[in-house]
């Protein structure tokens, strides 16, 4: 008898497996029509948004969405060091340490 | 980032994100110790579900003792914008054989997508799985690894949070963001603002009503729309 979290693992497993796996086959299978992929092209931008906003709230369930400060604060630098660097390393070192100083100076 | 898509460029590309997966996979170590998850369990998880959120969703749940069936269709729910990102990445690798199309999606995450989504912009719009086995497997285990040590370590770090490591994943999202919105020529930098802009305002709307996962497929399923409409009328 496989125990309850080996159960809970194998059905997200296979869950969130066929979410990855299945669109490919779609593709591949069929010719996509010209209005879908116009849709998908605004994916990237939208998606990556919307994360990113995602992290910059706190939900409140029943209420309006708080800002969750310390990671509005860390998050300005990090932006101004992705303009300057235009590099993806540059900008993760720089959110690590703004958020560690944010932290250390018991900001937000 | 160049126009290389071998193995070796592969493993270049994906540096940067290697500390987000370390950041939030410690993390995660850390909470699935306290979840009485057992540390095997944990690894086993990481390589089997193999999704942040979903595996955050599963230690909180099963800890709170919810039955399997409601753990596994959160898991799966919160991890539902995946079936976005391979729908849009999978045009890019519709020539090339079953096996790797299956093998590409089997380990796509947030990042590799969107670390694929700017590379196109350098490559002339081609991918070549070489280079994306490259990035997706370095993904898988660093992040398998860190959540294992990160669960060994659980009793010692009383706060995982206090190094700033956990933000390096808001870091990543914030630099890949950029670096599309300024590398994808395909259209005006002021159309990606403002379509960012409309989903950063659903974003605050939709979180009155549902939880950020669920609001971040939402936000984009309309944004996408609402693009579409821009550039129609602006035609």
């Amino acid at each position: 008898m496989p125990s309850k979290i080996m159960l809970t693992i194998l059905g997200a497993g296979i869950g969130t497996w066929l979410i990855r796996v299945v669109p490919f086959l779609l593709v591949k299978a069929a010719r996509l029509p010209k209005w879908v992929l116009q849709f998908l092209s605004f994916v990237p931008v939208a998606i990556l948004t919307a994360i990113f906003v995602e992290g910059m709230l706190v939900y409140r369930p029943g209420q309006w969405p708080t800002v969750n400060p310390q990671n509005l604060i860390a998050a300005v630098p990090t932006v101004v060091a992705a303009i300057i660097s235009k590099s993806l390393l540059v900008t993760v070192v720089v959110s690590v340490v703004s958020m560690a100083a944010v932290r250390a100076l018991g900001w937000g | 980032m160049d126009d290389a898509l071998d193995f070796k460029a592969g493993l270049r590309d994906v540096l940067p994100t290697v500390f987000g997966y370390i950041g939030v996979g410690l993390a995660f170590g850390v909470v699935a110790h306290t979840s009485h998850i057992p540390t095997l369990m944990v690894g086993l998880m990481s390589l089997i579900v193999y999704g942040g959120s979903s595996q955050f969703i599963i230690a909180s749940m099963f800890l709170a003792g919810a039955p399997v069936s409601a753990i596994v269709a959160s898991a799966v729910l919160v991890n539902a914008r995946m079936a976005l990102m391979s729908m849009t990445v999978a045009p890019y690798l519709k020539q090339e054989s079953l096996a790797q199309n299956i093998g590409i999606g089997s380990l796509l995450t947030d990042e590799t997508f969107a670390l694929s989504m700017n590379k196109l912009n350098l490559t002339g719009h081609r991918l070549k799985p070489a280079w994306f086995h490259a990035a997706n497997i370095t993904a898988y285990l660093v992040w398998a690894l860190a959540t294992v040590v990160g669960a060994l370590l659980g009793g010692m770090i009383p706060d995982a949070k206090t190094f700033g490591l956990d933000f390096a994943v808001v870091g990543m999202f914030i630099g890949l963001l950029y670096l599309q919105m300024i590398s994808d020529r395909s259209r005006p930098l002021l159309r990606h603002l403002l379509i960012a802009g409309f989903v950063a305002v659903e974003m605050v709307v939709l979180e009155r009503f549902m939880p950020g996962n669920t609001a971040i497929l939402l936000a984009t399923v309309v944004g996408c729309v609402f693009g579409m409409v821009v550039e129609r009328d602006a035609k």
